[in-house]
């Protein structure tokens, strides 16, 4: 009697270790399968953008409205702030919390500049005629682009609270679980984005 | 033992990556987005190649970053989210088809004709 009772806490403390072990890695999964229903959210958004693209309501085309030096920068900014996140994991990897924190601020600089282009290209859109009233063409446009601006904008939102987390609480756990799926969202942003500029802007002028 | 080690750290580098995987990754990117959109800028690809040229183009950059920055693959901790992966390119691809070949066939044989409205209206 008096072994099972001195056995019963650490059985349950194995127990608990196991099971914050699993439920560390089937964070990530489960964060994935979301992402992958984010896709079909996406995938519904360009199918809608493809049906419609012709149907400009004798309003300005994707031709006469994109300028793709602008787009190819925020490409740039968007893919040189994947690999710097790439950096940021690295560094978390290697337990270096100032290293990662460093990284992530320069992923939130440049995914706050391509943000930043983006707004200043929508307003320059709008103040065109060529807001999302003005056409199906431009009504896809702008909730298909728009949807991507906003998931980036919460991962710039995500990111400072991360970095602040890392400030707070050291590299735990919790810190790198969170981390491991926000570099998912902003490598899986920088995906949608290829799919954006190929299919929305050099198609558009094609 | 060393090669158990060797290979435990394989498999460490494939689920993380290695600033190597991420530089690789990265150049890789930035060479085909170049090209993506030098095909069109530059105006040297014949016009009818070039959507499908940039259609190619996407889909080796988006396989670049799956698996050199999302760490896709064929390894056992990879496994389940290639396979979640791959279940969702079937599903995206059936959307995407789908919804333009019907939209297609829809505007090719359903065109509006030359009826006016009020002819429409009265149901003539």
């Amino acid at each position: 009697m008096n072994v099972s009772v001195t056995s019963i806490p650490v059985a349950r403390a194995t127990h608990e270790h196991g099971h914050a072990h699993d439920a560390g890695s089937n964070t990530v999964l489960g964060f994935w399968i979301y992402l992958m229903s984010d896709c079909l959210i996406f995938s519904c958004l360009f199918a809608t953008f493809g049906v419609l693209a012709e149907n400009t309501a004798g309003g300005p085309s994707g031709r006469e409205l994109f300028d793709l030096p602008y787009v190819a920068g925020e490409t740039l900014l968007l893919l040189i702030s994947s690999f710097t996140f790439g950096m940021a994991a690295l560094g978390m990897h290697a337990g270096g919390r100032d290293r990662m924190i460093t990284w992530l601020a320069i992923t939130f600089l440049f995914g706050a500049g391509f943000i930043g282009m983006e707004l200043q290209e929508f307003t320059h859109l709008i103040a065109e005629g060529a807001g999302p009233g003005r056409s199906a063409f431009l009504s896809a446009y702008f909730t298909l682009v728009g949807t991507h601006g906003l998931h980036v904008t919460a991962g710039l939102g995500w990111l400072a609270v991360m970095m602040h987390q890392a400030i707070r609480f050291g590299l735990d756990d919790v810190v790198r679980r969170r981390v491991a799926c926000l570099s998912l969202f902003w490598h899986f942003l920088d995906l949608i984005w290829i799919c954006v500029f190929t299919f929305v802007y050099l198609r558009g002028v094609l | 033992m060393s090669g158990s080690s060797v290979a435990a750290h394989a498999a460490h580098d494939a689920s993380h990556g290695s600033v190597k995987s991420y530089v690789v990754g990265f150049g890789l990117s930035l060479v085909l987005t170049a090209l993506s959109f030098g095909t069109l800028m530059s105006g040297l690809v014949p016009h009818d190649m070039a959507l499908g040229t940039i259609t190619i183009l996407a889909v080796v950059q988006l396989l670049v970053q799956l698996v050199f920055f999302l760490h896709l693959g064929a390894a056992p901790e990879q496994r389940n989210n290639t396979v979640i992966f791959l279940l969702s390119t079937l599903l995206i691809a059936t959307i995407v088809s789908g919804s333009l070949w019907v939209m297609h066939n829809a505007n090719v044989n359903m065109m509006p004709t030359q009826m006016t409205l009020e002819r429409a209206m009265s149901k003539d």
